[in-house]
C-alpha cells in the first residue's frame, strides 16, 4: 500500500489514453469476430452455390423435379433425395415426438426428485453418442432385426390392404427408409426431449398449482396449462429436431440402402441428398457435372435446414409467445 | 357433500356426487394411462443408450488388444492397429479446438459486452445458433471448395479448419451464456477500479466465467472428435502413418466408417474397437463437462 | 413494552385498525388438531390447534416465514405436490381426516377452493377458464353451464364487465378483474371452503377495495380463510383472527378481541406494528 501511495501519480491524460487504445483494439477485434461469423455463413451458402452452378445452369428447375440421376448419360435430377431427405426427417419427428414428449412430461412432473438428474443425463448423453456409431449399430443390429422381426409380419398383415398395403409392400432387406427414420428419430429424441423438459420447466408453478387448486389431474395440468403455455416454444424444439434429422449423413447412409429410385413402400431403399453426397463424392471428378449436381444438393440441404432451424430460432427465442 | 351446507342460499344446481364420484375415478383412470405410458417413453429412451454401449461393449471390447495402440492401419489380415486414426484424430481435434475457441470466445464477447440491442449483434446471434445445427457434411463440402479444390489436395489441416467451424458456434453459446450470467456489480466493481472496459472483461468476466466456458470447450471436443461427415472430403482419410498436416490424414471415424462397410473379418472387428472407443471417449468427456458445470447450476 | 400500556386497554393505541365484524363465530367447518408441519427436517408448524367457523371469514396474520401460508396449503393438501413435505396430526372436514393417505385429491380440491397471490388466469378465453374446472367435476348441458358461468361472474362482481366478450382471452383483462375471474373460476366449481392467499398483494388499491367487498359478500355461502400481510384487511374482513409467529399460533379470537384487547403481548406488538 504505502509503495503505492508513495509513487508518483500517472498524468490522468496519458492513461486514459492508453487505456481507450486497448479498449478500441478490443472491441474492434470482438465486433470482426462477429461479422466472421457471419461472413462464414454467407460463404458456406456462396461456394455450395457455385459448386452447383453448372448443375442449376444445365438442369434449371427441373433439377428439383427430374428423378434420373445418370453418370453415364451425365444427366442428373435431385427429386429422389430431395424426397428421401424429407420422407425421413418427417417420419422421424412422428415417432420421436410422442417419445419425447413421454420422457419430458416425465422428467418434469413424475419422476423423483433424486431420480431426475440420472435420467436428464442418460438421456442427454444419448444425444452425444457420435453418428458413425448409430450407423454401425442400426447397420448391424437394427437392420438384422427388422428384417427378421418387424418387416416380415408387418408385410404378411398389411400389404394386401388396398392404398395402405402400398407403404408396406416389398421384400423385408431390414434397410430403407423405414429403418433410416427409425435410427433418425433416436438421434433426435433427445435433443426434442431436452427441449421440452426445459420449456415445461418455465411454467409459472402457481399456474400449476391453480390448476391443481380446481381438482386437476397432474395430466390435465400438463394438457390444459402446460402445453398451452409453452406451445410454441414446444414447436420450436420440435423443428430443432427435423433441422437435425434433415441433414444427419453417417447414420442414414449405413442403413438406407442407398438407391435412386422412387419407392412408394416404407421398407423400400431410397437415398437422401446427405448420403448420396457422402457416397457419390469420393468417385465424383473435380469439375465434373457429377460433382456440381452434389454441391446443388448441398445448396438445396442448406437452404432446407436454414428455413427449418430458423424457424426453430425463432420460435425458441426468449419472449415468443 | 355435505348435506348440512348452506341448503337453499346457494343458486344454481347442486353437484351431483354420484357423477363426481364417477367422473374422478375416469379421470385418475386416464392419470394412470398417461403416466405409465411416460414410464415406458423413458424407459425406452434409456434402453436405446443401454443397448448401444452393449453392443459396443459385446463386440468391441474382445478385439481390444494392446496392438491397436501401437500398428497403425494395415490390409487386411496383418494385424493392423488403430494408431494412426488415433493419432490423427487427435491433430485434428486439437488443430479445430485451437482455431475454433478463441473466436468462439471472441464472438461470444461481443454478443454479450458489446452487441447489446444492436441490428449486427442479433443477426451474428442468429447465424451462430443456425451454424450450431447445420448440417455437419455441408461444412466438408464448403472446406472441400474453399480450400482442397482451389489448392489441389486433401489435408489434415482442412480436416481440422472443418471442425473449428463446428467449434465456433459452440463456444460462442456457452461464452455469452455464461458471460451473461456474471452480475452486474462485478463490472461495475472492476470499472470502479479503473480498470478499463477490456480489461474487466478479459481479467473479471472471462475469468469468472471460466468454468462454464471450459465446459463449452469440453462439449465442442466431444462433438468434434465423433465426427465423420465434415472429414470425408477434407483429411480424407490416410491407410499409411502419416503427421504431415499437409497430406490426407487418418481419423478414428473414417476409418470406422471405411472399416465397418468392409468385407473383411478383422477390420470389422476394429471398426468395433474403435467405435468402442470413441464413444467412451466422447461420453467421459460429456460427463467431466457435466461435473465441472455443476457448482454453478 | 411496559406492563402498562398493557393494562389500560389498549385500544387507543391500535386506533387505526378497528374490526367492523362483530358477530359471534359459529360452528367450525374445518378443524384442525395438533398439527405440524416439515419441510424436509424443517419444523415449519408447531402442534396447531384452530377451528375454521362456517360461513364466516378466518383472517390468518403474522410476519413473513411464520407459517400462515403453510397451513394455507396444508388446507387443499398443496403441499402434496412437492418432495419432503410432510404433515402430522389431524385436519377435519366433516369429520373426515383430509391430511390421512387414501384422500381423492382432486376431490378434495373440488371441495377446498383456492385463490392465489398473483391472477392465474389459464391461457383460454374467460368462458373457458369458469367452464374448465366446472367439466373436471360434473357434466352440464350447454345451457346449463352458460348458467353456471354467468352465475359465478356474477358472484365475483364480474359480468357486468365482461358478458359482452366472454369468448376472448382472459389474458387480455386487467390485473383486478383477472383476480376476480379467479375467484369466479374457484366458486363455480361450488366448493365449501375458499383459500384466499395474499388475493391483493399484486393490486391496485381500488381493486384491492372491490376484492375484500366480495370476499365479505362470498361468505355467506362459503367458509373462508385468508391469509394477509396487511392489517387493516384482516379487520375489514374477518370474523376470526389468528396471529402467527415463528411456526406457532400464537393466539386466535373473533376480529374484536384480537384488534382490542389481545391477550398476548406479542400479538399486540405486532398489530400496533412494532414489528413484523
Amino acid at each position: 500500500m504505502s509503495h503505492s501511495l508513495a509513487s508518483p501519480a500517472k498524468p490522468l491524460a496519458s492513461a486514459s489514453r492508453t487505456s481507450s487504445v486497448g479498449d478500441v483494439v478490443f472491441a474492434a477485434i470482438a465486433k470482426a469476430a462477429g461479422v466472421f461469423v457471419l461472413l462464414l455463413l454467407g460463404a458456406i451458402i456462396v461456394s455450395l452455390f457455385i459448386g452447383g452452378w453448372p448443375t442449376f445452369r444445365a438442369f434449371g428447375m427441373g433439377f428439383l423435379f427430374n428423378a434420373d440421376w445418370d453418370p453415364v448419360q451425365n444427366v442428373f435430377g435431385g427429386a429422389v433425395p430431395i424426397y428421401g431427405t424429407l420422407v425421413t426427417a418427417v417420419l422421424a419427428i412422428v415417432m420421436a415426438v410422442p417419445l419425447a414428449f413421454g420422457i419430458a412430461f416425465y422428467l418434469t412432473e413424475l419422476a423423483p426428485s433424486w431420480f431426475r438428474r440420472p435420467v436428464g443425463t442418460a438421456i442427454e448423453l444419448l444425444a452425444a453418442v457420435p453418428s458413425i456409431i448409430y450407423g454401425m449399430w442400426g447397420f448391424f443390429m437394427i437392420v438384422p432385426f427388422m428384417a427378421e422381426w418387424v418387416q416380415p409380419p408387418l408385410i404378411d398383415a398389411l400389404s394386401d390392404i388396398p392404398v395402405v398395403g402400398a407403404l408396406f409392400k416389398g421384400p423385408p432387406f431390414g434397410t430403407g427408409i423405414f429403418t433410416a427414420s427409425l435410427i433418425l428419430a433416436v438421434m433426435i429424441l433427445p435433443f426434442i426431449a431436452a427441449t421440452m423438459r426445459d420449456v415445461f420447466q418455465t411454467v409459472p408453478a402457481v399456474y400449476k398449482e391453480s390448476a391443481y387448486g380446481l381438482g386437476c389431474t397432474t395430466w390435465e395440468v400438463m394438457r390444459s396449462i402446460v402445453i398451452p403455455y409453452t406451445r410454441v416454444s414446444v414447436v420450436g424444439g420440435i423443428m430443432l429436431g427435423l433441422g437435425r434429422a434433415l441433414g444427419e449423413t453417417m447414420a442414414v447412409t449405413f442403413v438406407i440402402g442407398n438407391t435412386n429410385r422412387l419407392s412408394t413402400s416404407l421398407f423400400g431403399p431410397g437415398n437422401t441428398i446427405a448420403s448420396i453426397v457422402a457416397l457419390e463424392f469420393p468417385e465424383s471428378q473435380a469439375g465434373s457435372l457429377k460433382l456440381s449436381s452434389l454441391l446443388a444438393l448441398g445448396f438445396i440441404l442448406f437452404v432446407i435446414s436454414f428455413i427449418v432451424l430458423a424457424i426453430s430460432r425463432t420460435l425458441l427465442r426468449p419472449g415468443a409467445k | 357433500m355435505s348435506a348440512t351446507t348452506s341448503e337453499g342460499e346457494m343458486a344454481g344446481p347442486k353437484r351431483d356426487p354420484q357423477v363426481a364420484d364417477m367422473l374422478s375415478r375416469r379421470r385418475q383412470r386416464s392419470n394412470w394411462i398417461v403416466k405409465a405410458l411416460c414410464i415406458l417413453a423413458t424407459t425406452i429412451g434409456l434402453a436405446f443408450l443401454a443397448l448401444i454401449l452393449v453392443t459396443l461393449f459385446w463386440l468391441g471390447f474382445g478385439g481390444l488388444q494392446w496392438t491397436v495402440f501401437t500398428e497403425a492401419t494395415k490390409p487386411p489380415g496383418s494385424h493392423g492397429g488403430l494408431i494412426n486414426a488415433i493419432v490423427g484424430s487427435l491433430i485434428q481435434t486439437a488443430i479445430g479446438t485451437a482455431v475454433g475457441t478463441p473466436i468462439g470466445i471472441m464472438v461470444g464477447v461481443y454478443l454479450a459486452e458489446y452487441s447489446l440491442g444492436t441490428r449486427l449483434g442479433n443477426a451474428v446471434r442468429f447465424v451462430s445458433d443456425v451454424l450450431l445445427s447445420a448440417p455437419s457434411i455441408l461444412i466438408g463440402l464448403f472446406i472441400y471448395q474453399v480450400l482442397v479444390n482451389p489448392f489441389d489436395g486433401f489435408s489434415g489441416i482442412a480436416g481440422g479448419l472443418a471442425l473449428a467451424v463446428i467449434v465456433i458456434p459452440i463456444v460462442v453459446r456457452t461464452t455469452e451464456d455464461m458471460l451473461r450470467l456474471i452480475p452486474v456489480a462485478l463490472r461495475e466493481a472492476a470499472v470502479a477500479l479503473g480498470a478499463p472496459k477490456w480489461k474487466s472483461i478479459v481479467l473479471v468476466c472471462l475469468r469468472a466465467a471460466l468454468d462454464g466456458i471450459a465446459t463449452g470447450v469440453l462439449l465442442a471436443v466431444a462433438r468434434i472428435a465423433g465426427e465423420t461427415a465434415p472429414l470425408l472430403f477434407t483429411s480424407l482419410g490416410n491407410l499409411n502413418w502419416s503427421l504431415s498436416l499437409a497430406q490426407p490424414m487418418s481419423s478414428l471415424p473414417v476409418t470406422i466408417y471405411q472399416y465397418a462397410g468392409s468385407a473383411f473379418e478383422d477390420w470389422v472387428q476394429l471398426a468395433w474397437v474403435g467405435a468402442l472407443l470413441i464413444t467412451l471417449g466422447v461420453l467421459a468427456l460429456n460427463i467431466v463437462a457435466r461435473v465441472l458445470l455443476r457448482p454453478r447450476a | 413494552m411496559s406492563s402498562t400500556t398493557n393494562d389500560s386497554a389498549a385500544r387507543p393505541n391500535i386506533g387505526a385498525v378497528e374490526a367492523r365484524s362483530t358477530a359471534a363465530l359459529t360452528e367450525a367447518r374445518i378443524s384442525v388438531r395438533n398439527l405440524d408441519f416439515y419441510y424436509a427436517a424443517n419444523k415449519a408448524l408447531k402442534s396447531i390447534d384452530v377451528d375454521f367457523p362456517d360461513r364466516q371469514v378466518t383472517g390468518m396474520i403474522g410476519p413473513s416465514g411464520c407459517g400462515k401460508s403453510t397451513l394455507l396449503r396444508v388446507l387443499n393438501r398443496m403441499y402434496d405436490l412437492y418432495p419432503g413435505q410432510r404433515a402430522t396430526g389431524e385436519v377435519l372436514l366433516d369429520g373426515t381426516n383430509i391430511i390421512a393417505p387414501g384422500i381423492d385429491l382432486n376431490q378434495l380440491r373440488s371441495r377446498i377452493g383456492m385463490v392465489f397471490q398473483k391472477p392465474t388466469p389459464f391461457p383460454m378465453s374467460i368462458y373457458e377458464n369458469i367452464a374448465f374446472g366446472v367439466n373436471l367435476h360434473e357434466r352440464l348441458s350447454k345451457s346449463q353451464m352458460d348458467e353456471r358461468v354467468e352465475w359465478s361472474l356474477t358472484r365475483a362482481a364480474l359480468w357486468e364487465e365482461v358478458k359482452d366478450r366472454l369468448t376472448t382471452s382472459a389474458m387480455g383483462l386487467s390485473g383486478g378483474q383477472q383476480q376476480r375471474l379467479c375467484i369466479a373460476r374457484t366458486i363455480a366449481v361450488r366448493p365449501e371452503v375458499i383459500l384466499f392467499d395474499e388475493p391483493t398483494s399484486a393490486l391496485d388499491p381500488i381493486s384491492t377495495l372491490k376484492i375484500e367487498e366480495l370476499i365479505d359478500e362470498l361468505k355467506r355461502d362459503f367458509t373462508i380463510v385468508i391469509v394477509t400481510h396487511n392489517m387493516q384487511q384482516a379487520a375489514r374482513c374477518a370474523d376470526q383472527v389468528a396471529f402467527f409467529y415463528l411456526g406457532e399460533l400464537v393466539e386466535v379470537g373473533t376480529a374484536t378481541q384480537m384488534f382490542t384487547s389481545p391477550r398476548e403481548r406479542r400479538t399486540q406488538e405486532y398489530i400496533t406494528g412494532r414489528f413484523g
